[in-house]
């Protein structure tokens, strides 16, 4: 199962700022890895990476030790992205959206879009316009219009980021329900320690584009081998 | 003063209530040739918009600054070029459409391919970008993404055509310079307009331009009526 998904000594630059240094990293099948970091630090950079949003300037993805265009990524990733979008339509337009892309007939739509969304508590929810829907349950049908995919990998930025606790609690709590679930592999870009903490297989801190420690939730939180990683983590780490 | 023009006013509304035949005749073919302009510009300017709000290419923004320009080109100096053209003597003289309804229809349709072009181009690149790349990780191919930006932007859209067929309706340059304001064959309610008030016939003015504003004012009112149900 391991090195499914790899990132090998990517680079990538906006303009003359460099958003990631040389990234290799290695993601099993079916495992949760969370990128942890502040704000800049190239967590959503690397997700659109694998999201096949955008190319790096240098280095490769590889799937299964194949490399892999953008094209070949967005067949098997999805994304749910920290600024919640909505199509102009109701919430089953939205979570429908990617199956009637892919050529689905009605009827399988109807029954994929009814579970995914009862998985988000929001069963009820079908018929409303999905923008007037709150900030928490527009990501829970967010999150939903994602996972009915069955994306081979899963993709979420700061998925609570704007959340109150009680709909962080609910993302949070559907994300471990895809994970039991469905045989997907999620990275999750995070700046919060407990949910990376809470929901992770491995943790990756990336910290000016640059990886500085990959360890499992407990080595990551109780022996960082790195010093900046050990500033982040006690929250000392200043920028 | 104040009394002659209530008693024009008065005269224009019976006109109205009565149906004057050549109020109506007027009031149809100007919605006729005004529809026909709109559809015409819809036709060429939307991919035009689409290519412009959607993509990028060397020389865009030139392309772009070109139609804005065009926003403000005189409607006469527009008429002179294209009379020139149609005229008998003129390149496209061939085709005989000079006066007739289909010139005052190409001539519009031309002055407010513009306002198609630059306000859904507009209108296609405010839609979010985060739009684009939603679209695109749910797996949508480029024509289906650009459908899901487009039907974002359908009130902008629609009010572009709309505001498109207002200006091609109320145009009056075009109209006169290509159509020749013959009666019963291109008059027009604003050339009408602009000949029945040379002559003194104030009442008939009147009918007309409270015809012309309510055409106007009700497709605005009903479009807002649309948006809200």
């Amino acid at each position: 199962m391991a090195d499914y998904l790899r990132t090998e000594d990517v680079d990538k630059m906006y303009g003359e700022i460099k958003a990631l240094d040389s990234v290799t990293l290695d993601v099993e099948k079916g495992r949760v890895v969370t990128l942890l970091g502040s704000n800049g630090s190239g967590k959503t950079t690397l997700l659109r990476i694998l999201a096949g949003l955008e190319e790096p300037r240098r280095g490769n993805i590889l799937l299964e030790h194949r490399k892999v265009s953008p094209e070949g990524l967005r067949q098997i990733s999805t994304m749910v992205f920290q600024k919640t979008v909505m199509f102009n339509t109701s919430v089953y337009g939205n979570v429908a959206f990617g199956l009637k892309a892919r050529g689905l007939r009605n009827e399988e739509v109807d029954k994929r879009v009814s579970q995914a969304l009862a998985s988000v508590g929001l069963a009820a929810f079908q018929r409303r316009k999905a923008k007037k829907l709150s900030g928490g349950e527009q990501q829970r049908v967010a999150l939903a219009r994602a996972f009915v995919l069955e994306p081979e990998i899963l993709l979420l930025d700061e998925p609570t980021a704007n959340l109150d606790p009680a709909n962080a609690t609910i993302i949070e709590d559907s994300i471990r329900k895809i994970r039991q679930t469905e045989e997907c592999t999620i990275v999750l870009a995070t700046h919060n320690l407990h949910q990376a903490k809470r929901l992770s297989d491995e943790i990756v801190h990336i910290h000016m584009g640059k990886i500085l420690e990959a360890a499992n939730p407990e080595d990551f939180f109780m022996h960082p081998s790195n010093q900046i990683t050990r500033r982040f983590i006690n929250g000392e780490l200043q920028f | 003063m104040l009394e002659t023009l209530i008693e024009a006013l008065q005269q224009a509304l019976d006109l109205i209530w009565s149906g004057d035949p050549e109020i109506v005749s007027v009031t149809l073919r100007s919605l006729y040739v005004s529809g026909l302009a709109t559809l015409l510009s819809c036709i060429w300017g939307l991919p035009a918009a689409v290519l412009l709000g959607l993509s990028s290419f060397p020389g865009r923004r030139l392309v772009k600054g070109f139609f804005n320009a065009l926003l403000g080109v005189p409607t006469v100096a527009l008429g002179l070029i294209l009379y020139l053209l149609l005229s008998k003597s003129g390149p496209l003289g061939i085709f005989r459409l000079l006066y007739t309804p289909l010139a005052i229809s190409i001539g519009q349709s031309i002055l407010i391919t513009p306002i198609i072009v630059s306000f859904v181009s507009s209108a296609l690149e405010s839609t979010d970008v985060e739009l684009r790349d939603l679209a695109r990780t749910l797996g949508a191919s480029r024509l289906q993404t650009n459908l899901a930006v487009m039907q974002e932007a359908l009130w902008g859209v629609t009010l572009a055509v709309v505001a498109s067929f207002n200006r091609a309706i109320a145009e009056l340059g075009v109209a006169m310079m290509l159509g020749g304001n013959i009666r019963y064959v291109t008059r027009l309610l604003t050339t009408a307009i602009a000949l029945e008030s040379a002559r003194g016939e104030i009442a008939f003015s009147i009918a007309l331009a409270i015809i012309l504003m309510v055409v106007v004012f009700s497709i605005s009112i009903l479009l807002n009526f649309l948006r809200r149900g």
